[in-house]
């Protein structure tokens, strides 16, 4: 049975185009970009290419750009390395509710070492509340982290309103891009933003790299020790093959976005429309036009996700959910509880994103399929009486 | 997602006994949607002997695949013989459950408790 991938906001596949540039630097040219030799000058020159690319990119300089092995490294690395340079001017920290575990739980680190968080709230479309963010800086206030874009709920966030919030006030602003970039457009500038944090696998790149955007003159106390890598902001020898395929990636991305991000914002609202029409006590979560192109997250009463899931999987399909029994606590989501969903739909959610090689037809059969999901369940459910 | 045993989902794909008895003589109501499992559980009892059983469940995999598991193990059962039931005898008879998901057979064990209760309560009530 051919799979029907729908969990793109999870992980893409590597690009075979990707792949193919990374594979020399395994075994090939596989010289250490510190040494001096002429072998390793191809790595050191390679990774500044890549540099060079994804600054392009976002415009910035190739300076501020490190390389980390991910979205939640460079996530830490832009709270706890604020955080620890500027803990003489301030202890307080902002963030929302609906935040990637890697920043919440940062954030929770950081409560328990001495610094104060506030978390913002979000409307019923998963939007961060502006006027709330005025009234929580104080004089202590030293950052501010909001995500560019929600991935559970796809709710894409005024991050430029923010920045200019946080530039009036002098405050580090720092966004999680892991989402964005590479699906739609992400400038730094135009974003008010000092720090940025992006992943390699979510745009079709190699999984284990990122990058953190660091703006020039931002204060901040690396993660990592050790070696003068990375204009000794981040030690550890390079993941070469992994920051060549990464630039790579965003160089198709870049070719591609605009068209794609069309094509399947098209599908997206056609396959929205068709789940709520088709099937009843439905609802769509996060903001109906302030979405990411690929998501889509439906709630559907009365039954629970990760049971929605095991059917989509004997079909074929692979999707996600925001229930509790996919995890280990017993909690549902933190984001579907943040807009406001009662428990009973904030179980019942799924999540489907799109990629580049979701198709129509694709969509069509898991409208088609699901209908007979959802009924079953329900019949089955002492929650669901209709 | 964790990996279910076979039998797990072999009860998921065809959960036994789904659905309510007219006039049970004990119901079990357990969970709640706020952890994300209910389990309703109807039992008929015959002279001591549980001679059918339904369930309704609002769950995940494992919660479905324990209550279709645990009504199949107490029909047939007398009702002290249906009270050595435990959370781990249906967890076993589906050869096991993933680590976090041994709570959904807590609500098997709980919903089997309460309708035995139900039931004695009921017996009571005709008695008196």
């Amino acid at each position: 049975m051919k799979t029907i991938y729908l969990d793109h906001a999870a992980t893409t596949a590597t690009d075979p185009k990707v792949l193919e540039t990374m594979l020399p630097y395994f075994h090939e040219h596989y010289g250490n970009p510190s040494s001096i030799y002429s072998m390793s000058r191809v790595s050191k020159n390679v990774i500044e290419n890549a540099r060079e690319i994804l600054a392009n990119a976002i415009g910035a300089a190739p300076r501020e750009i490190v390389f980390t092995s991910g979205g939640s490294e460079s996530d830490n690395f832009a709270i706890k390395g604020v955080a620890q340079a500027l803990r003489d001017k301030g202890n307080h920290i902002i963030t929302s509710q609906i935040e990637h575990h890697a920043v919440l739980y940062t954030c929770k680190f950081l409560e328990k070492n001495g610094f104060t968080v506030t978390y913002l709230p979000v409307d019923h479309d998963g939007i961060v509340k502006l006027n709330e963010l005025e009234k929580a800086i104080t004089p202590q206030t030293i950052l501010i982290t909001v995500m560019h874009a929600n991935n559970e709920i796809g709710a894409i966030q005024p991050i430029r309103q923010i920045g200019e919030i946080a530039r009036k006030h002098g405050i580090t602003f720092h966004t999680d891009a892991v989402q964005t970039f590479g699906h739609i457009p992400v400038n730094v500038d135009d974003l008010n933003v000092d720090l940025l944090s992006i992943s390699g696998h979510k745009f079709y790149g190699p999984k284990g790299v990122g990058a953190l955007y660091i703006r020039r003159g931002t204060k901040i106390t690396p993660l990592i020790h050790g070696g003068d890598q990375e204009h000794r902001r981040r030690a550890s020898t390079e993941n070469v093959p992994g920051i060549i395929g990464m630039g790579k990636a965003v160089e198709i991305a870049l070719t591609t976005m605009d068209s794609e991000a069309k094509r399947q914002i098209a599908l997206r609202d056609e396959f929205i429309k068709t789940l709520l029409d088709t099937i009843p006590d439905t609802i769509l979560n996060g903001h109906p036009v302030n979405r990411l192109p690929n998501n889509v997250n439906i709630s559907f009463e009365g039954i629970e996700g990760e049971s929605i899931l095991l059917n989509l999987d004997m079909e074929g399909i692979a999707a996600s959910t925001g229930s509790a029994c996919s995890s280990s606590s017993l909690e549902p989501s933190h984001v579907l509880l943040s807009i406001g969903l009662t428990h009973e739909f904030a179980h019942g959610s799924v999540r489907f994103s799109l990629g580049r090689n979701t198709t129509k037809e694709e969509l069509d059969y898991v409208a088609e399929i699901l209908p007979g999901i959802i009924k079953k369940l329900r019949a089955m459910s002492p929650l669901y009486k209709k | 997602m964790e990996q279910y045993s076979e039998k797990v989902m072999e009860h998921f794909r065809n959960p036994r006994n789904v659905g309510k008895i007219e006039n049970p003589d004990g119901i079990g109501h357990v969970g709640n949607p706020m952890c994300g499992d209910v389990m309703e559980l109807y039992i008929k009892v015959k002279d001591n002997v549980i001679v059918d059983a339904k369930f309704k469940t609002f769950g995940c995999g494992a919660a479905i695949a324990t209550s279709s598991m645990a009504t199949e193990l107490v029909i047939g059962k007398t009702i002290e013989e249906a009270q050595t039931i435990t959370n781990k005898v249906v967890a076993e008879a589906l050869d096991g459950l993933p680590p976090i998901k041994m709570h959904c057979s807590n609500l098997a064990e709980e919903a089997l408790e309460a309708a035995i209760k139900d039931y004695h309560e009921k017996l009571a009530h005709k008695k008196a």
